[in-house]
């Protein structure tokens, strides 16, 4: 037991001292959050900043005329007359619109808009509303509706979902925020087992190669130095994972009070009630981080960490052993293939099927199967899975690691000091069953 | 007394047998010869002694007592495959090797620097083994060996590597560390080594002992009744009866013979006043003569 330590800890150390995961470590943070503080930095940058369209209003049916709402943005210029020259010298207009001689409400022409650059589609809606609602108005006035009523016939529709459990209690359920951490969670399982499993594999090639190997095996049993190395570099992951959550946080309510974020939300988010044109955005936000508060989220990071772990030894434990069966690393493929095709297919499948049907049959087993439970487990979560299924695929998982660790431990006693011998799967299949 | 005993010890591979029933015994502070060509069986011996694989039929006793998991300690492996963590520094690796074998950390301080002084390599300990030329490499890797002070050192080709004056320097530690008690296996193929520092020596070949005894033994039991007569002058050697002639040199004026006796020494041959006799001997193979006379598996 010392011994599995003594490696451990030389596996651990050597790997947190290298430039190169200290570089990785401290860098992927600041990238994330750059990444993101641009992001917001130029989406809010552009609404504070973008300049008002002058639009030219010419209004020969006289329809429209001191009725038009301007959207957002949209500064709506009446005028008499206004040419195709008058608009190519002048700097301050945009656009103009024509309203053609004879638009009626009960019989509308086609408007002109005339423009020296193209029209987006969300700046034509929206202005094609805004002469929509006028005429609606008139029509609804002329059926003899005041404008009170047609005030109050403005209805958003938000869907709320709850979710019911068993018993009786509720929560809410944010498809949106399910979704989004699900994927996160999972994608950051996947990447780990990648990374670091690829990281115990290499690290058995260079003692097999280097022939340390049978110095060491000469002090300590194989099981140990390869459980030695499993552990060590699941540390050095665990390490670079609690860097990166309180480096991301830190820098994240750093750049978020630099950006003035915060601020700049709780003034909008108060004022948003007295406009109900805004109140669908922010209300959505809102509800987006209540959301997400509102999922059990230690809950859910517990479980994240038992997969976390479990996914990796379970892994590591088979990256271990193609570590000990080949010679080199150019060696690896043919065994790598049956490792890596059900990662890649988890991912695959718990993106897609998965996310569209959280709780259907084969996002239950393959949330069971621990091939591809840890990737599939973590999509399923935030949507809230039976707790039986949860625990019975952590049972499973256990038992799968229990298993794969005995099994890469028996190829790996053999292999380790086994040279210049092209391995084959049937070759591996009798190391298993090798007494010494 | 024995430090090592080898009891009827097989290991059969799935294609061929590596170890025939081999038995023998290591007396304790001696230098010990393990001999062989290669496939003879060496290397399986010896990862069986280390306990890295196990035997298929027969035991393995350490200091009287069945080879237990608790000897590991008291062995030191210096294995032909030569093997450090190349990126790790030359203190950080003798120090995980020595905590491996059960060192505590003040006492591995204490042992590394006195190692690294006795090879003037104390100004190497912060270096990575990569950075280090082959020969430094080695004398890491000998330090690696015996620093846990161990009862029984096994040294696999310990002079791989080594220019002169490291071999040298190489020799005279194993014959210290004979010297404090320690005994030593030695497994190379240069046999003026064995002659020079082995004690004892054991013969394998094709998975069996063909030899096993003192060096004088080993050589004496080969030697077959050839003598060595250097002379100067002019004789005819064929005239003398009762000697068979079997090889017969010129060189500086001196005439070399190599022959046998059929009965008993001529006398006429030591007396003829014709000749000066400058040299009379018995012949004795070299262990370099026993070695390929014993392995000689060319008539099978």
């Amino acid at each position: 037991m010392n011994n599995i330590g003594i490696i451990t800890g030389r596996e651990y150390f050597t790997r947190v001292k290298k430039k190169s995961f200290i570089l990785m470590t401290l860098l992927t943070p600041l990238l994330i959050t750059a990444f993101y503080g641009i992001i917001i930095w130029v989406s809010v940058g552009q609404s504070s900043t973008v300049e008002n369209q002058n639009i030219v209003v010419v209004d020969h049916s006289g329809i429209f005329m001191n009725k038009l709402e301007a959207p957002e943005s949209v500064v709506f210029i009446p005028q008499e007359y206004y040419s195709a020259d008058q608009l190519i010298v002048s700097d301050s207009i945009d656009a103009v619109v024509t309203v053609p001689n004879g638009y009626t409400i009960d019989h509308p022409l086609e408007l002109k808009y005339e423009s020296m650059s193209s029209l987006s589609v969300s700046n034509s809606s929206r202005i094609e509303r805004a002469f929509k609602d006028v005429v609606r108005d008139q029509k609804l006035t002329k059926l003899g509706v005041d404008q009170t009523t047609i005030d109050s016939l403005q209805t958003n529709v938000i869907l709320r979902q709850v979710k019911v459990d068993e018993d009786g209690s509720t929560s809410a359920s944010n498809i949106g925020v399910n979704t989004g951490l699900g994927m996160a969670l999972a994608f950051m399982i996947y990447f780990f087992i990648f990374l670091y499993g690829v990281q115990v594999m290499k690290g058995v090639i260079e003692e097999k190669t280097n022939r340390i190997v049978e110095l060491i095996v000469s002090t300590v049993k194989p099981f140990q130095l390869m459980m030695g190395k499993v552990l060590g570099i699941a540390l050095v992951g665990l390490t670079q994972l609690t860097i990166w959550i309180v480096l991301t946080s830190i820098l994240s309510g750093v750049v978020g009070l630099i950006i003035g974020l915060n601020m700049g939300h709780m003034q909008e988010l108060q004022t948003a009630a007295n406009n109900p044109a805004m109140a669908n955005v922010d209300m959505h936000q809102l509800q987006f981080v209540s959301d997400f508060l509102a999922l059990p989220l230690a809950k859910i990071f517990g479980i994240f960490l038992f997969f976390f772990m479990g996914g990796y030894l379970f892994y590591g434990a088979l990256f271990a052993a193609i570590g000990s069966a080949v010679d080199s690393e150019t060696d690896t493929q043919q065994f790598m293939l049956p490792i890596t095709m059900p990662l890649v297919f988890s991912i695959a499948v718990s993106f897609s099927i998965v996310i569209g049907d959280p709780n259907g049959t084969l996002a239950t087993w393959m949330s069971i199967i621990p091939l591809t439970s840890p990737v599939t487990m973590m999509v399923r979560l935030p949507f809230g899975p039976p707790d039986w299924q949860v625990y019975l695929s952590m049972a499973v998982m256990l038992l799968s690691i229990i298993a794969a660790i005995a099994v890469a431990g028996k190829i790996y006693r053999t292999g380790i000091l086994m040279y210049g011998k092209k391995v084959s799967y049937k070759e591996l299949a009798k190391w298993l069953f090798y007494k010494n | 007394m024995s430090i090592i005993q080898i009891q009827e010890v097989s290991k059969f591979y799935a294609d061929h047998t590596a170890l025939d029933k081999v038995s023998f015994d290591v007396p304790k502070g001696c230098i010990f010869g393990l001999l062989g060509p290669n496939g003879a069986g060496k290397t399986s011996l010896i990862r069986i002694i280390n306990q890295i694989t196990a035997p298929d039929e027969g035991q393995i006793l350490f200091q009287g007592k069945p080879l237990t998991k608790d000897h590991i300690k008291q062995i030191g492996y210096l294995p032909e495959e030569r093997g450090l963590y190349k990126k790790m520094t030359v203190y950080d690796q003798l120090m995980y090797f020595a905590r491996l074998r059960g060192m505590e950390i003040p006492a591995a301080k204490k042992t590394i620097h006195a190692w690294l002084e006795k090879f003037e390599a104390t100004t190497w300990k912060k270096k990575k083994i990569e950075e280090l030329s082959k020969g430094m490499q080695q004398k890491i890797q000998f330090i690696v060996t015996v620093m846990h002070n161990p009862d029984f050192i096994i040294l696999d080709e310990p002079f791989t590597g080594f220019d002169p004056k490291n071999t040298q320097l190489i020799k005279d530690e194993i014959e210290n560390l004979r010297n404090q008690g320690a005994s030593i296996m030695l497994s190379t193929h240069r046999m003026e080594n064995v002659e020079a520092i082995c004690d004892n020596v054991v013969l394998l070949n094709k998975a069996n002992v063909v030899a096993k005894g003192t060096v004088m033994d080993v050589r004496n039991s080969l030697k077959d009744n050839t003598y060595s007569l250097t002379y100067k002058g002019e004789i005819n050697p064929t005239g003398f009866k009762d000697i068979v002639i079997k090889t017969q040199e010129q060189k500086d004026g001196n005439t070399t013979l190599h022959f046998t006796y059929n009965d008993k020494p001529n006398i006429q041959l030591f007396n003829n006043p014709s000749i000066e006799i400058s040299e009379y001997r018995e012949v004795i193979p070299s262990m370099q003569e026993v070695f390929l006379t014993l392995t000689d598996n060319s008539h099978e």
